[in-house]
């Protein structure tokens, strides 16, 4: 399908480009940017006048509940959820149920998400069989059927001589490990941010510590073993810190932060609000603060949704019970539209965290709109405020504490492959 | 047309020469909260009634605590004498649906089994929506309806009678 | 954000925790109790107010000592008292919280009485219930025990008037308790300057000075020239969870001893929610010495709960 999109503001921040310029697809691929190529007939023009033209959104943590988890929501849902998000390849973590430990899963995974025809899915392998930390996995087997990486999800990995290991093996073949930092004993019990709110409201607390040693042990162990890590959800300032030194001695550490992280703290916990009930918590307004600047100087690569789609009845619990999570493929774009507008950050620079950078941490060639590349582009209107409603989102998930608040951006056209999978227009 | 409101002072000496015949040493006077209390401290120290003086909220007793809820001010109640086959006086400022009394014939009967409950009050304005009757009345006036008559109290501890609206 | 106990003319809809309440409310509630502990001291302890209502008592967590203290209370109000012991029933049956609450809701419920072990449940079953019925907070998890808070303060302001040139020391497992909780915030609303926590650091949460409190981690210097003493119970499980080595050692430390209160003020009270541990937070000399206030705490503690639940139910 030859498609004309005209008129629009193009962002791609990989080649430099922030421009009113014309875009034309043709055979799934970008065929040229500014002027048609000789004999273009589009079949389809879209009017991207007042509008950003960016290459398609990449999640880097989105969770789509299948296998196991379909009264949550399932593949279909949450695929429909990612278009309509302006999102055209996520990665999931391997949290499922069974978890992704064999190749067989992870197949099964991407060939259901490949006949959705909808946006490109990257599982991210088991670390160790089962996430029970103690085997390692078939890396190299699991790479093969399409992993991108390898993680321990939320699962604590408390022997420190097997995550060593796994960094190792990992290392043998140049694969990326994926670890969110969380000493899994520091944390046992906790729910909320260690801290005045959770002294408040009589909660039991994460002590910030419980995610820098983790970090301290992470980095001193990639010293020993050259692995290329990503760290993942960040939510303490030290943390941030911590990173920074390191990436200053060269390390291969890449980190992102969730979306909900960027802008709420633990004040926003409110009365027992189970819609901030996240993992990790949300943390004090001044690591909050140090997160958004962290993304701001690049110290944090990138944004995430971290999506978690959670039933109504698991958070209607007290808030100790009720299951942590929250909704967020939707939110992507309106949420990072946010930050940077409050931070003054350059639309091309916030839009890098949610697409360049992303792409490079998963290895893709993709987050970039080049000519003779495939044509995964966004098509949003940055203007536009709208408010975030159960209705409206696609998603199972209507689980966000953003719910009734009014954010910016509205993603009009997605497409994958050269292929119109969201047209705003038409539902 | 407003009527002219009577003077207190003048009615509560009235009061006290039709109460003196009746009572005796053990004679109870029991003051409902609030303007009852000050008409019973008076009348009281005029008849010299050996038995302290009894004094009433009846706030747990009232029968529209659905609609209006606790009062705000709870004031104390203080019954220093055995209620059981006593002879009381019941004072209030103005008798009107009876319900306060009913209340406070209620709140009473907690306390035990009287021998007889009289009533007396400085002004009975009629429109009584329970069987009560007051045996001593000061006087007897027609008040609009909506309007509400209200004892009230000088710094010299004088008694006024007033309209409100 | 709203305050979800009070309703739109700002009266007190429920009771979930004293943090956030106007001081009128507090003081008001504790004017009532003054009047029901006329009514206690007479024969006949029953008035009419509540009569016809029904009053829930839903426990998740077992007590028999709070709920029958709140079942005396409402039956001197003439209401109608259900016990509702959740623990061994629909709960374990997999019925969730809002639906045995909506369950008994449909049953004609005036007031429910809920005790959880969950921080936070009282205030999701306030937010669910239908507007004409009223949440009692018994206490949820470590957040808050709001009458506790308001009989100690009624205590406290019985025996020594007034709050603003007080010195009250709160001594124990500060971390797990809702009882220390809500005395903070009650204390603080009324304006006493000098506020002290008092106990071993792994007993004391993160933070907790923020809420207005002095932090001690020596008995003997806490305790020096205070008027009230507030001993906070023990639990045997903290022993087991790497907070306490033993109950003799906290004893030794942070238990308290004629010698030890000797250190406060000579008038200074004693007080406890019950039930005590004696020999591990509290000498028995000092239990039953002429400083310890304890059974006068239950008593106000009756007159206190027919207080609140005469004001919920009346607004």
């Amino acid at each position: 399908m030859k498609i004309h999109i005209k008129n629009g503001r193009l962002i791609d921040p990989t080649n430099n480009i922030d421009t009113r310029a014309d875009l034309f697809v043709a055979a799934g691929k970008v065929a040229t940017i500014g002027k048609a190529p000789a004999g273009f007939s589009a079949n389809r023009v879209i009017d991207a006048t007042g509008l950003v033209v960016c290459p398609g959104l990449i999640d880097l943590s989105a969770r789509l509940r299948e296998p196991g988890f379909e009264y949550k929501a399932t593949l279909e849902s949450e695929m429909l959820a990612a278009v309509a998000g302006g999102v055209t390849s996520l990665a999931c973590p391997p949290d499922t149920e069974p978890p992704l430990d064999e190749p067989g899963l992870v197949e099964m995974l991407k060939h259901r998400a490949k006949t959705l025809n909808l946006a490109h899915v990257y599982p991210i392998g088991a670390l160790t069989v089962g996430l029970a930390g103690e085997q390692l996995t078939e890396m190299a087997e699991l790479r093969d059927a399409g992993c991108v990486g390898f993680s321990h999800a939320d699962v604590p990995l408390p022997d420190n001589q097997v995550l060593w290991r796994a960094l190792q093996y990992a290392a043998t073949f140049g694969f990326c490990v994926w670890l969110r930092p969380q000493d899994g004993y520091l944390a046992k019990g906790g729910v909320a941010h260690d801290g005045e709110v959770a002294t408040r409201l009589g909660l039991p607390g994460i002590p910030a510590f419980a995610e820098t040693i983790a970090v301290a042990t992470i980095v001193q162990l990639m010293r020993a073993t050259g692995t290329r890590v990503h760290l993942c959800r960040l939510s303490t300032r030290e943390a941030v810190a911590m990173v920074r030194a390191a990436k200053r001695d060269g390390l291969p550490l890449s980190c992102d932060v969730g979306i909900h992280h960027a802008h709420l703290s633990e004040m926003d916990l409110g009365y027992f609000d189970s819609h901030c009930h996240l993992l990790p918590p949300l943390r004090s307004a001044r690591d909050r603060d140090a997160l958004r600047d962290g993304l701001k100087d690049g110290t944090i690569d990138a944004l995430c949704s971290d999506h978690a789609p959670v039933d109504e009845d698991s958070k209607l619990l007290p808030f100790g019970e009720s299951e942590a999570g929250a909704t967020g493929l939707e939110l992507l774009l309106p949420l990072t539209l946010k930050w940077a507008l409050e931070m003054k950050v350059p639309l091309a620079q916030a839009l890098a965290r949610i697409t360049q950078q992303p792409a490079r941490i998963l290895g893709l060639d993709a987050g970039h709109l080049s000519e003779g590349h495939a044509a995964d582009v966004c098509v949003f209107d940055a203007e536009h405020y709208g408010k975030v409603s159960a209705v409206a989102l696609k998603s199972q998930g209507k689980n966000t504490p953003f719910l009734g608040i009014e954010l910016p951006g509205k993603v009009r056209y997605t497409l994958v492959q050269g292929q119109i999978v969201y047209d705003a227009g038409n539902g | 047309m407003t009527p002219a409101l009577p003077d207190p002072e003048t009615l509560c000496a009235g009061l006290v020469r039709e109460l003196k015949p009746h009572i005796t040493a053990d004679t109870a006077l029991v003051g409902i909260h609030t303007g009852g209390v000050w008409l019973a401290e008076r009348l009281h120290a005029a008849l010299d009634i050996a038995l302290p003086l009894g004094l009433l909220d009846i706030s747990f007793y009232r029968d529209d605590f659905d609609k209006t809820g606790l009062h705000p001010q709870i004031k104390p109640t203080q019954i220093p004498f055995e209620v059981d086959g006593r002879h009381i006086v019941l004072v209030d400022d103005v008798l009107y649906t009876g319900r306060t009394v009913r209340g406070a014939m209620n709140e009473l009967f907690d306390y035990g089994r009287p021998a007889s409950i009289s009533l007396a009050v400085l002004i009975d304005r009629g429109g009584r929506e329970l069987p009560v009757a007051a045996q001593y009345v000061g006087a007897r006036l027609e008040v609009p309806l909506g309007r509400m008559l209200v004892l009230d109290r000088d710094e010299n501890g004088k008694l006024r009678l007033k309209l409100d609206a | 954000m709203r305050n979800p106990q009070l309703n739109d003319e700002g009266a007190l809809q429920h009771l979930l925790t004293i943090e956030g309440l106007p001081r009128e409310i507090l003081t008001h509630i504790l004017d009532t109790a003054t009047s029901f502990v006329g009514v206690t001291a007479r024969e006949v302890k029953k008035v009419p107010l509540l009569r016809g209502k029904s009053v829930f008592n839903l426990f998740f967590e077992p007590s028999t000592r709070t709920r029958t203290t709140f079942e005396i209370a409402a039956k001197r109000l003439s209401a109608d008292v259900i016990n509702l012991n959740i623990a061994a029933s629909s709960h374990t049956k997999g019925e969730t919280l809002l639906d045995t609450v909506d369950n008994l809701s449909a049953m004609h419920a005036d007031m429910f009485v809920v005790r959880h072990a969950q921080s936070g449940a009282p205030h999701l079953i306030a937010s669910h219930v239908a507007s004409h019925l009223h949440v009692v907070n018994a206490g949820d998890g470590r957040h808050a025990h709001p009458t506790q808070g308001l009989l100690d303060l009624y205590t406290i302001r019985h025996y020594k008037k007034d709050f603003t040139r007080l010195s009250v020391a709160i001594v124990g497992d500060v971390l797990h308790s809702r009882v220390a909780r809500s005395l903070i915030h009650a204390l603080t609303l009324m304006g006493t300057p000098d506020l002290r926590v008092i106990g071993p650091m792994t007993l004391i949460p993160a933070g907790v000075e923020k809420l207005g409190v002095t932090v001690f981690h020596d008995l003997k210097q806490g305790l020096c020239d205070v008027d009230v003493v507030v001993m906070l119970r023990l639990q045997s499980e903290r022993m087991r969870g790497a907070l306490l080595p033993s109950a003799q050692e906290f004893f030794k430390y942070y238990g308290l001893t004629p010698e030890k209160l000797a250190l406060a003020k000579p008038d200074a009270i004693v007080m406890h929610p019950g039930p005590m541990n004696r020999g591990v937070e509290i000498d028995s000399a000092v239990a039953d010495g002429s400083q310890a206030v304890i059974l006068p705490q239950v008593t106000f503690g009756i007159a206190v709960r027919m207080a609140v639940m005469s004001i919920l139910a009346g607004n």
